[in-house]
């Protein structure tokens, strides 16, 4: 079963004259023994098809996180902080190892492509995170919301949405 | 594997992909216009919701499904219904107050919710917990598997007809709950597992209570069997129903009993231990044939190995403390706070403004009944948690239902949506 993706394997840690660890072309990093790697926007979809093919067959998690009070990201040099990272996690089942993928979605303009069509097992994941923190992800099949009401404005997770400030949002259902 | 390359087999538009408006005014026809429409299957597909408040749907799930006949075509789990924002309520609380707050997310295993936060801590805190709190952690995860696959044997008897099993998994569940209740205080939703050790160390005689479940079950399981596994029945209604094979759904990233039934034998404790799994002996139940009679065959079988886990947890407890001696993360005892002014501040302080963590970012992941039960955690450096994201195996194996139940019957949905076991307080959070 894992045979005919490895051909593809030029996945192999490269780049050892700037003395950074890369992986599939992207910074990585190694926290407390997991692999991290940090694409940008555009090498993102890239990163995901060759860690597919590299035996990443399962897509076990991907969330939103909002960096906005953050300060104490450390990222390798090269890599732009911006507020709003989308976390993939990774699982290979054969190696069994794991890895994860954080790349760096600017607030002005919080877009990322979608992963659906690599990993059909990211369509629920990609909706959460949407609806939860504003990020849309690009030829997302169904990009509505999936935890709050169709109807609600804002995206409670954002660390500028307050806790306990917003009165409760009631709907009238018709013809009932 | 290519799971990402080979298409799934079904039509990949087994998801029904309209808006929870459009499925609302679907939905306002009433009971006696459907029999009758259904009935004639030249009719063009209709569409129906099912639930939030149906009885076989586990809470509030709530389907939109396209009907030709009785056939399901699309259909699309609307969730969210249980929505509370506990993952926006995780950044607010302190790292010691976190795991009440995740053992209300999957509420039939909540000792795992509060084990996966917990590794997630003391991974970015590097703490040691001592012995005893790893073989006490298994101890209680364990029984809380059976008990939540008893839950499972009890409500997929309910749906299926088989009425008089949710009286027995009941049952057999609240021997172990009264166990829970003994050792934690708590039915549910202990806050048991804290960062660092447990919460308290086990009762005295706990060994006889333990011992009592594992004397008393196995007969039990044998009933169950008698029951339902050998029942022609029973066979029928779940045997080649709701079929997914291994490469469908590592696609759709489900974990846990079912992705076990295809017969990949994926089960964390063995593939990637955690806590001290790799000391003790026990098999991973996987099935054949991906159906729903094998996921219920792998939960009744797991429930056989957890309990041998158990009785090794039993011979192996260790003695020595329950917690880390770590006073960063752990009260002084309060033996200490009599005479000391020191130990009652250090105490004060651990309450009220909590520990801090190391800034850092790590994902944690623990093999649940349902799956894999993951927790992504960024701290800043201070007494909260910057970010908590519970990767919930429920929210995920639900992407799966769709291609369960396309093309089978309405009335395997109910086996179907039965048969993926989720919780929707895990589904929502």
């Amino acid at each position: 079963m894992a045979d005919d993706a490895v051909e593809t394997d030029d996945a192999a840690p490269e780049g050892e004259a700037t003395d950074q660890p890369m992986m599939y072309g992207v910074p990585c990093t190694d926290e407390r023994g997991q692999t991290v790697l940090y694409p940008s926007r555009e090498e993102y979809p890239d990163v995901l098809a060759a860690a597919a093919a590299d035996g990443f067959e399962l897509c076990v998690d991907l969330c939103a996180v909002d960096a906005l009070t953050n300060r104490s990201r450390v990222v390798p040099p090269g890599v732009e902080l911006e507020r709003f990272e989308v976390v993939v996690n990774l699982l290979d089942m054969r190696g069994r190892r794991r890895l994860r993928i954080r790349t760096q979605v600017p607030a002005d303009d919080p877009q990322v492509p979608s992963a659906v069509g690599l990993y059909p097992g990211t369509e629920a994941p990609e909706r959460e995170a949407a609806d939860l923190f504003g990020i849309s992800f690009s030829d997302h099949p169904d990009p509505s919301r999936i935890l709050m009401p169709p109807d609600w404005v804002g995206h409670p997770l954002r660390k500028d949405y307050a806790i306990g400030a917003i009165p409760v949002q009631f709907k009238a259902v018709e013809g009932r | 594997m290519s799971t990402a390359t080979t298409p799934v087999r079904r039509p990949a538009d087994a998801v029904l992909r309209i808006s929870e408006e459009a499925a609302l005014a679907a939905a306002v026809v009433d009971d006696e216009t459907e029999v009758a429409t259904e009935s004639d299957p030249a009719d063009e597909p209709m569409l129906i919701n099912m639930g939030p408040q149906h009885p076989s749907t586990h809470g509030v799930l709530r389907i939109a499904m396209e009907l030709q006949g009785e056939t399901v075509l699309r259909s699309k789990p609307i969730i969210g219904y249980l929505h509370t924002g506990m993952e926006k309520t995780a950044e607010d609380l302190t790292y010691l107050q976190g795991p009440t707050n995740v053992t209300r997310m999957d509420y039939a295993s909540p000792l795992f919710n509060e084990l996966v936060f917990c590794l997630a801590v003391e991974d970015l805190l590097g703490t040691e917990i001592p012995p005893r709190a790893t073989w006490i952690r298994m101890l209680m995860c364990e029984l809380n598997r059976m008990s939540s696959h008893l839950l499972f044997l009890a409500t997929n008897g309910m749906d299926l007809g088989a009425v008089g099993m949710m009286l027995y998994g009941w049952k057999e569940r609240e021997e172990i709950l009264r166990f829970f209740e003994s050792v934690t205080g708590l039915r549910m939703n202990h806050n048991y597992i804290r960062p660092g050790g447990v919460a308290a160390d086990l009762p005295d005689g706990w060994q006889a209570d333990v011992e009592h479940i594992l004397a008393v079950l196995p007969d039990r399981l044998e009933q169950f069997d008698t029951l339902m596994t050998g029942q022609p029945i029973w066979r029928d209604r779940t045997q080649g129903v709701g079929v997914i094979t291994a490469d469908e759904a590592i696609a759709m990233s489900a974990t846990g009993p079912l992705l076990r039934s295809t017969g990949e034998a994926w089960d964390l404790r063995r593939t990637m231990p955690y806590l001290a799994y790799d000391e003790v002996e026990f098999d991973v139940v996987v099935g054949a044939y991906g159906d729903t009679f094998d996921r219920y065959a792998i939960r009744l079988n797991e429930i056989r190995e957890s309990m041998r886990i158990v009785a090794q947890c039993l011979d192996k407890m260790p003695k020595g403390p329950y917690r880390t001696e770590d006073r960063k993360v752990t009260p002084p005892p309060r033996a200490r706070i009599d005479e000391s002014m020191e130990a009652l501040i250090h105490h004060f302080k651990i309450f009220t403004e909590g520990f801090r963590v190391p800034p850092g970012e790590t994902y944690v992941a623990v093999e649940s009944p349902r799956g894999e039960l993951g927790c992504y955690l960024v701290s800043d450096g201070g007494p909260k948690p910057q970010r908590v994201h519970i990767r919930a195996p429920s929210f995920v194996n639900l992407q799966s239902l769709p291609h369960l139940m396309y093309g089978g019957l309405i009335a395997d949905a109910i086996a179907v949506i039965s048969s993926v076991d989720p919780i929707m307080g895990e589904v929502d959070r």
